[in-house]
């Protein structure tokens, strides 16, 4: 044990007195899981409002209603301009879309609301390509709006006679409607204008009740609740960002773990060591308990400040986050060993041996999270070691989860680090 | 004390060694020249027990020296032709790590760190990195880390490449003094001066194979078509001259006569090998 010991704590010293690869190994993390973290949403807080700019060019007081109505949504960070400035908007990234509403589109849209054909007045949405998901955003919200603005309209007072009126005109018209459905439509035109009546107040036009009609509105309320950690405690973004950074920076301490050992090759020390009374094993070990030291300690340092800076929180097990951690430092330590058994030369393999990382951390989603993947690279992922390792420390931390639930990833990580110990043991080249 | 018989080894179907035996007495410096890829490197790797041999046998006192963990390597130190060091450890923690791996700890390695350093003018330098040393200073720690465990048999892989005359002279007085104290020293190196100044006796291989294995004097013998040593000067030359050259404490050029690089040469042809 003794010359394990030895090699491993060297191994340690060393690390920690090269101070550049020290800052790269911890600082960059940090750094970089910032910036995806506060692009994916940051700490807990109020979300950021969607800016969409909205050309009105209707009179209409339904136009001007669905003007309000989108105003007051939280949703929206609306900015009211005229068509080609709302245009411009959009192309330079300031609005992720812009809503035109027609000139006379209050009055064809109430005209349109008993309509059994015909054709309907248009809204145009104006959205930026690269950000495609809004459109449907803003298409659901306008829905909603529009259509208790406009069945408003359609049963009140002011324009719902004439759109009565335009819509038995065009029912008597057309050819296409059956005769029972005829009947049925000239029913609700004639219970729809009793309530019209009702509702008018002589001289000013307000309804008699002294209130708006109400329109349609959303048959049901929706209550959206967060599954987190425990009631009231909220996603932090950086959670994620600092699993995947951590995951992504250790891995390339060690390939550099591994660049180490093929430079002590090029430098004679592999041969001093190896003149040295100490077993094969016990020097492929001490590779590998330091890695697994230095590894360990990385992402102790990374998640310090991620708590102590971002406001990440290990809600669930903290033996269930050291498992995991654990088992990734082990893994890690093997994938230099790897590293170093595969490659020649340092400068040839640390390219390739890069790439291979970058594209496992792409698939393990530390970059971006796998549910943005198209389904058969999610299943795919669900393979990838560093996937296992991310969603066991996403469990640990924001989730909340319990020790069990960091079983399954640990033991996969460790039947990984086995695996990549086996080939490299394999394939080592003991003499040069 | 070290005694390699017939050792034999291949790569790949090429047989880099082929049969060669040898042997290191305590007190002596054995030589091991040959050419480039003449099994150099890997003899000494067998010796040291980095490699196994396919066949033959190391041993030291008559214990076999094996590969891995084999106790007979705790007596054997090596100087590697590399500069072997962990150049971000200070020295005395370098001295402290090979220490550690064989098997000296506590106080006795404090101990042992402080004489390899001072054997090697380098104790006031033991807390400083060896990134920070000059060529010849990292040379003098190479050698230190080789003797930490005291061996009884330093083999000496090419250990002054790249130094300056002083540093070599430094090396070749702490080679000189472990020879005073009974250490087997084996040395390779394509210096011949060097061999003429510390060997006791000269090993030279060749395709693998041991073509001489002699003293310094015997293998100067070797060479046939040598005469007797000539001083040639360029020019005219009378006694008057000589007289003068010789007041005025000028050197001349030596030609002609049996050095150690004419037998080298003349037992390993004059081709480059590289």
């Amino acid at each position: 044990m003794g010359p394990v010991l030895a090699l491993a704590r060297a191994d340690v010293a060393l690390f920690l007195a090269n101070r550049r690869a020290l800052l790269v190994s911890l600082v960059a993390p940090i750094l970089i899981a910032a910036f995806f973290g506060a692009v994916l949403g940051g700490a807990p807080k109020k979300p950021s409002r969607v800016p969409l700019a909205v050309t009105n060019l209707d009179a209409s007081a339904v136009a001007a209603k669905i003007v309000a109505a989108m105003k007051a949504d939280e949703t929206f960070a609306i900015e009211e301009a005229a068509e080609p400035a709302a245009r411009a908007r959009v192309r330079e990234g300031k609005a992720r879309a812009a809503v035109v509403i027609p000139p006379g589109f209050g009055e064809a849209a109430a005209a349109g609301f008993f309509r059994p054909d015909g054709a309907k007045p248009e809204i145009a949405i104006l959205y930026d390509p690269s950000q495609a998901v809004t459109l449907s955003l803003v298409k659901g919200l306008l829905a909603q709006h529009a259509m208790q603005a406009v069945s408003s309209a359609a049963f009140g007072p002011e324009m719902g006679p004439k759109a009565i009126e335009a819509s038995r005109r065009e029912l008597a018209a057309s050819r296409t409607v059956d005769e029972a459905t005829r009947r049925d439509l000239g029913t609700l035109f004639d219970a729809v204008e009793r309530l019209q009546l009702r509702e008018r107040a002589p001289g000013d036009g307000q309804a008699a009740s002294g209130k708006a009609m109400p329109g349609f509105t959303m048959p049901f309320a929706t209550k959206d609740e967060a599954v987190t950690s425990g009631a009231g405690r909220r996603y932090n973004a950086y959670s994620h960002a600092f699993a995947g950074m951590a995951v992504q920076f250790i891995l390339f301490m060690g390939i550099e773990a591994g660049m180490a050992l093929l430079l002590m090759r090029r430098q004679g020390l592999w041969k001093r060591l190896r003149a040295a009374p100490v077993s094969r094993a016990a020097l492929l070990a001490s590779r590998v308990a330091s890695g697994t030291v230095i590894a360990f300690g990385l992402l102790l340092a990374i998640y310090a400040a991620a708590v102590a800076v971002f406001g990440v929180r290990i809600e669930g097990s903290a033996a269930g986050f050291a498992l995991v951690g654990f088992a990734f430092s082990v893994l890690t330590a093997s994938f230099g060993l790897l590293v170093a058994s595969l490659g020649r030369t340092p400068e040839a393999t640390r390219g390739i041996a890069v790439v291979a990382t970058l594209l496992l951390v792409m698939l393990g989603g530390a970059w971006v999270p796998t549910f943005v993947f198209p389904d058969w690279l999610q299943a795919a992922t669900l393979a990838v070691p560093t996937r296992w390792a991310i969603d066991g420390l996403e469990a640990a931390t924001w989730r909340g989860l319990g020790f069990g639930t960091a079983l399954v990833p640990a033991a996969g990580l460790l039947a990984a680090a086995a695996a990549c110990a086996a080939i490299a043991i394999a394939r080592f080249r003991w003499e040069e | 004390m070290l005694s390699a018989i017939d050792l034999g080894k291949s790569f790949a179907g090429r047989e880099a060694v082929a049969g060669v035996s040898l042997e290191a007495r305590a007190g002596e410096i054995v030589g091991l020249l040959g050419p480039n890829g003449a099994g150099k490197s890997t003899t000494v790797a067998m010796l040291c027990g980095i490699l196994a041999p396919d066949r033959g046998r190391v041993t030291l006192a008559g214990d076999p020296v094996g590969e891995g963990a084999s106790p007979a390597k705790r007596r054997i130190g090596l100087v590697p032709q590399d500069i072997a060091l962990f150049e971000d450890l200070p020295a005395a923690a370098n001295l402290r790590l090979f220490g550690a791996l064989y098997g000296v700890g506590g106080r006795l390695l404090e101990e042992r760190i402080a004489a390899a350093l001072e054997l090697v003018g380098l104790a006031d330098r033991a807390r400083a990195r060896p990134s920070t040393f000059s060529g010849g200073m990292k040379r003098r720690l190479n050698i230190a880390c080789a003797l930490i465990h005291d061996p009884e048999v330093l083999v000496l892989d090419e250990p002054t490449v790249g130094v300056d005359p002083q540093s070599r002279n430094a090396i070749f007085a702490n080679l000189e003094t472990l020879r005073g104290r009974g250490k087997a020293l084996v040395y390779t190196t394509h210096y011949m001066e060097e061999v003429e100044r510390l060997c006791d006796r000269v090993v030279i291989v060749d395709h693998g194979r041991v073509i001489a294995d002699d003293t310094v004097a015997g293998l100067r013998a070797r060479l046939p078509e040598a005469g007797p040593p000539r001083l040639e000067i360029d020019g005219p030359v009378d006694e008057e001259l000589l007289a003068l050259l010789a007041a005025r404490g000028l050197s001349a050029r030596v030609t002609g006569g049996a050095t150690l690089e004419g037998v080298f040469l003349h037992l390993t042809g004059r081709a480059t090998r590289d």
